[in-house]
């Protein structure tokens, strides 16, 4: 491809909606995942997730605001959800109800007329630390194809950068690597065992899709730096913990960063959304707000 | 009056969750009592086996509980042709020696390894025994031994009143082979057993003087880095020939167990493979002319096979297979595998493990399918536990930072975080799970007596003392032995019969019994081998219940004929010789 064509590539997909692009990658995520390394474990649960979500937002998108919302991010929240729970053999629960609580925390959990979690962060972290004895979270390995992780790695970098996110997602991979040779050090660990998590699926659904999501971060480029080092921050705290074998919060090891964004990114909400003394609006702030996703 | 309503429902959600996430927590008590009991008696008839666990090479220091996580196994055979049913132990660190329990026949036994030259084959230079199976590769009428190991084989010839010769190496079997698990087949079924040895490390990696720490799986789900299976073509004379590229069976997968029978019923034996970090095999034998990798409905779904037990579960005449896995809350619930066998149907297995305590065991390793209560269906023993250390520190989070990662990280041991004194599913009880039909499965460990937390692996069913029942051997990794002696309520009949090849291998492994009784009927198979590292009663024993009356029991030898018994007398045990 010429440079000229590359060109015309990039400002055809800065003029699409950038929730397809969120909606591609996540697709391309599954069709990937699924097809070289049975990620999904059974489109049956991928049937129930992405059908509770869509109905769960038609009905109350309707019965809250009285119209239909764009079913893009309830698609979204559904993969992301059918990839990352992992329960027991036979339960199918975990994906319906999970479903319903992320979608209806939009519309439940909500501060000045904005939700303040990310509706599958809010679900997945919910019912971690509420069914552990039933529920865990994606530990599959995208395999060592080199290939399929450079496809995934290349659409979602360039996917958060149309998208406007790509700060959020750079901040947090160079606070994670920075954090992991700090916790390193301190607990005596091999380097690569600290930085080996992100190398793996549930990460990549983590960076791209989850704590990028501008619906539920500050609403300042700068903030959302903050912001995310800070996630990084207390996952590397519960990571030490998980390290020194702290029985409290042994809820929060099996999937730190998404429990510590699920900590942090709400208070961060509340204070941004405490501070502003209107709803932010790009237009108005001069800031050119990302696009919106929700996954 | 909306946003609160849907805030209820939203509770109520959330509260379901609670709700849900704790039901059937509690172990399965049966409604009704278990029928059986079962009590360690291991020291009281002189059983004291303790097994040590392997001392690897020091760069291997990190994660030194986990590669060493395996070794004690146990197998069942009767050495000397009394018709009183010995054990022989594995251990597996240098100078530990293993056991061969011979059965006094008065509930005692004794330990004779020693002077039966099969005890110190833990040593420097040689390997360390994973486990052992017995078969009269000679048809001498004499059961012989089958060591495997990490380390170099080890065949030893029963020479009769309790002496035993390594014969290794004039059988062509001095090969070193990290294996966890081997079965005797017949596969050509020419009346000599063959010999189908798994890998588990690659062949070339001695594990005491690693030339590198790259030597783990470079996959959990996915891996094809392991030792290469192989399989040793019985050629008469006492020799061996290596014919695993030819027939097509050379897995590297990271075999932990291997089972062998007819699945599909064309009256050739096959091979189902349990495999670590990868989904399970099906080796279906094309007229002993080779072996062919069946998809079989086993391709997709890639857990951490660990023992590969054989039953007619629910007593349609198939053979089916269960394979235990890994579960641990919050971190991983891959879920046990029952494959009901549907190969004639559907070409393909079936789940059968689809909710309650069949599907969650813990960190399973051995179990075996067997009729414990003597009311004619299967009943299931599995073992749990991989590294019970400090109680207060849990290794799952160190583990869950590779487990998920690229596979070139955390094959090299090196870049494993260390474990220490920590535990990885330790102290995990054994489940004793009831067979009730439609009704599913009941964990009634706690309510027959099994409430041990040792780190068991090989688990394997025998008549310990002749009664009509089947007792239980567990062998527990670095951990005492023990013993379950078994005591079924009154009333419930009983029939074993011991099968003695003649045309066939005389050990008559791979013959099929059906015994018919009233409407049910029962399939059971001679192996050789089966489970983890472990080695069931060769005799096969079928629990009646109230039934009174055998009608028929159906013998398919492994050569091909076809004997009929009528109506065998109950409660009692049968020898039956091939026609």
């Amino acid at each position: 491809m010429t440079e000229n064509g590359l060109q015309r590539l990039w400002t055809k997909l800065g003029a699409l909606d950038p929730r397809y692009l969120i909606s591609f990658l996540i697709t391309l995520i599954l069709v990937l995942g699924q097809a070289f390394y049975g990620i999904l474990g059974g489109y049956d649960r991928l049937a129930i997730t992405l059908g509770v979500c869509v109905a769960t937002e038609l009905v109350l998108s309707w019965l809250m605001r009285g119209h239909i919302a764009s079913l893009q991010s309830a698609y979204v929240t559904g993969l992301s959800l059918s990839l990352l729970l992992k329960p027991q053999t036979g339960l199918f629960w975990p994906f319906a109800l999970g479903a319903f609580l992320a979608i209806a925390s939009k519309y439940v959990l909500t501060l000045r007329g904005r939700h303040i979690w990310n509706p599958s962060n809010f679900a997945i972290s919910l019912l971690l630390v509420l069914a552990p004895s039933r529920i865990a979270i994606l530990s599959h390995q995208w395999g060592n194809h080199l290939a399929t992780n450079a496809v995934i790695w290349a659409f979602g970098l360039l996917i958060v950068s149309r998208v406007r996110v790509l700060h959020v997602t750079l901040t947090y991979v160079i606070c994670y690597l920075v954090l992991a040779a700090l916790r390193s050090t301190i607990v005596s660990t091999p380097l690569l065992a600290e930085l080996a998590p992100i190398t793996g699926p549930m990460y990549q659904l983590f960076i791209f899709f989850m704590v990028t999501d501008p619906r539920t971060t500050v609403h300042t480029k700068r903030g959302r730096i903050i912001v995310v080092a800070i996630v990084a921050v207390v996952e590397a705290i519960i990571r030490l913990a998980g390290d020194y074998n702290v029985a409290a919060l042994s809820a929060l090891y099996p999937a730190p960063p998404i429990l510590a964004l699920a900590i942090v990114g709400p208070i961060a909400m509340a204070i941004d959304l405490m501070r502003q003394t209107r709803p932010p609006r790009a237009e108005v702030s001069g800031i050119r707000q990302p696009a919106t996703t929700r996954p | 009056m909306r946003r609160l309503l849907l805030a209820a429902i939203f509770i109520a959600a959330i509260l379901l969750v609670v709700v849900l996430s704790r039901s059937g927590e509690q172990a399965n008590p049966s409604s009704s009592a278990p029928g059986f009991a079962l009590h360690d008696v291991a020291h009281q008839i002189g059983i004291d086996f303790v097994h040590h666990r392997p001392t690897l090479d020091q760069r291997l220091d990190n994660i030194a509980p986990l590669i060493a996580g395996m070794g004690a196994g146990v197998s069942v055979v009767d050495v000397n042709n009394d018709g009183w049913p010995d054990l022989y132990f594995t251990n597996s660190r240098f100078g530990a020696p293993n056991t061969l329990y011979v059965n006094r026949g008065d509930g005692t036994f004794v330990d004779v390894a020693q002077q039966a030259g099969i005890a110190d084959v833990n040593r420097r230079g040689e390997g360390v025994s994973m486990g052992a199976i017995w078969g009269d590769f000679d048809n001498d009428g004499l059961e012989d031994l089958l060591i495997y190991k990490w380390g170099y084989l080890q065949l030893f010839k029963n020479l009769g009143n309790l002496h035993f010769k390594d014969v290794t190496e004039s059988a062509g079997l001095r090969q070193w082979m990290n294996s966890n698990g081997a079965v005797w087949i017949d596969y050509d079924r020419d009346g000599l057993l063959d010999l189908y040895v798994t890998g588990y490390f690659r062949s070339d990696i001695d594990l005491w003087h690693l030339k590198t720490t790259r030597i783990m799986e470079n996959s959990f789900e996915f891996a094809n880095n392991g030792g290469k299976n192989r399989l040793f073509h019985n050629l008469g004379g006492g020799r061996f020939e290596d014919v695993t590229d030819k027939m097509g069976v050379g897995s590297t997968r990271w075999t932990l167990a291997v089972a062998a029978a007819d699945f599909n019923g064309d009256g050739w034996p096959d091979l189902f493979l349990a495999n670590d970090y990868g989904p399970e095999e099906l080796y279906v034998n094309e007229g002993g002319k080779r072996f062919v990798l069946q998809r079989a409905g086993l391709e997709s779904d890639s857990k951490s096979g660990m023992s590969a037990s054989l039953g007619d579960v629910y007593n349609r005449g198939r053979m089916d297979v269960f394979v235990t896995n890994i579960s641990e809350r919050g971190y991983l619930f891959q879920g046990n595998n029952l494959r009901l066998n549907f190969l004639s149907e559907l070409g393909r297995f079936e789940q059968g493990a689809t909710a309650g305590p069949l599907v969650d065991a813990g960190w399973a390793w051995g179990a075996q399918l067997g009729d414990l209560d003597n009311d004619g269906r299967n009943e299931l023993f599995i073992t749990n536990g991989y590294v019970s250390g400090d109680r207060d520190r849990n290794y799952w989070y160190g583990f869950s930072k590779v487990a998920g990662a690229n596979g070139n990280l955390f094959e090299d041991a090196k870049n494993w975080p260390a474990i220490g004194t920590a535990s990885l599913s330790g102290y995990e009880r054994s489940r004793v799970l009831v067979n009730r039909g439609d009704s599913g499965w009941s964990d009634v460990a706690s309510q027959v007596g099994v409430t041990d937390e040792y780190d068991g692996r090989a688990v394997a069913l025998v008549d310990l003392f002749n009664r009509g029942v089947l007792d239980v051997v567990v062998a527990n990794q670095n951990q005492p032995a023990l013993v379950y002696k078994n005591s079924v309520v009154p009333g419930r009949h009983w029939v074993t019969f011991q099968l003695v090849g003649t045309r066939s291998n005389r050990s008559a492994i791979g013959a099929e019994v059906t015994l018919h009784a009233g409407a049910t009927r029962q399939l059971q198979v001679v192996t050789g081998g089966v489970g983890f590292a472990s080695e069931n009663d060769r005799r096969l024993h079928f629990g009646l219940g109230s039934r009174a009356l055998v009608d028929s029991v159906v013998i398919r030898w492994p050569s091909g004929t076809r004997q009929v018994v009528e109506h065998p007398a109950i409660d009692q045990f049968h020898v039956v010789r091939e026609p």
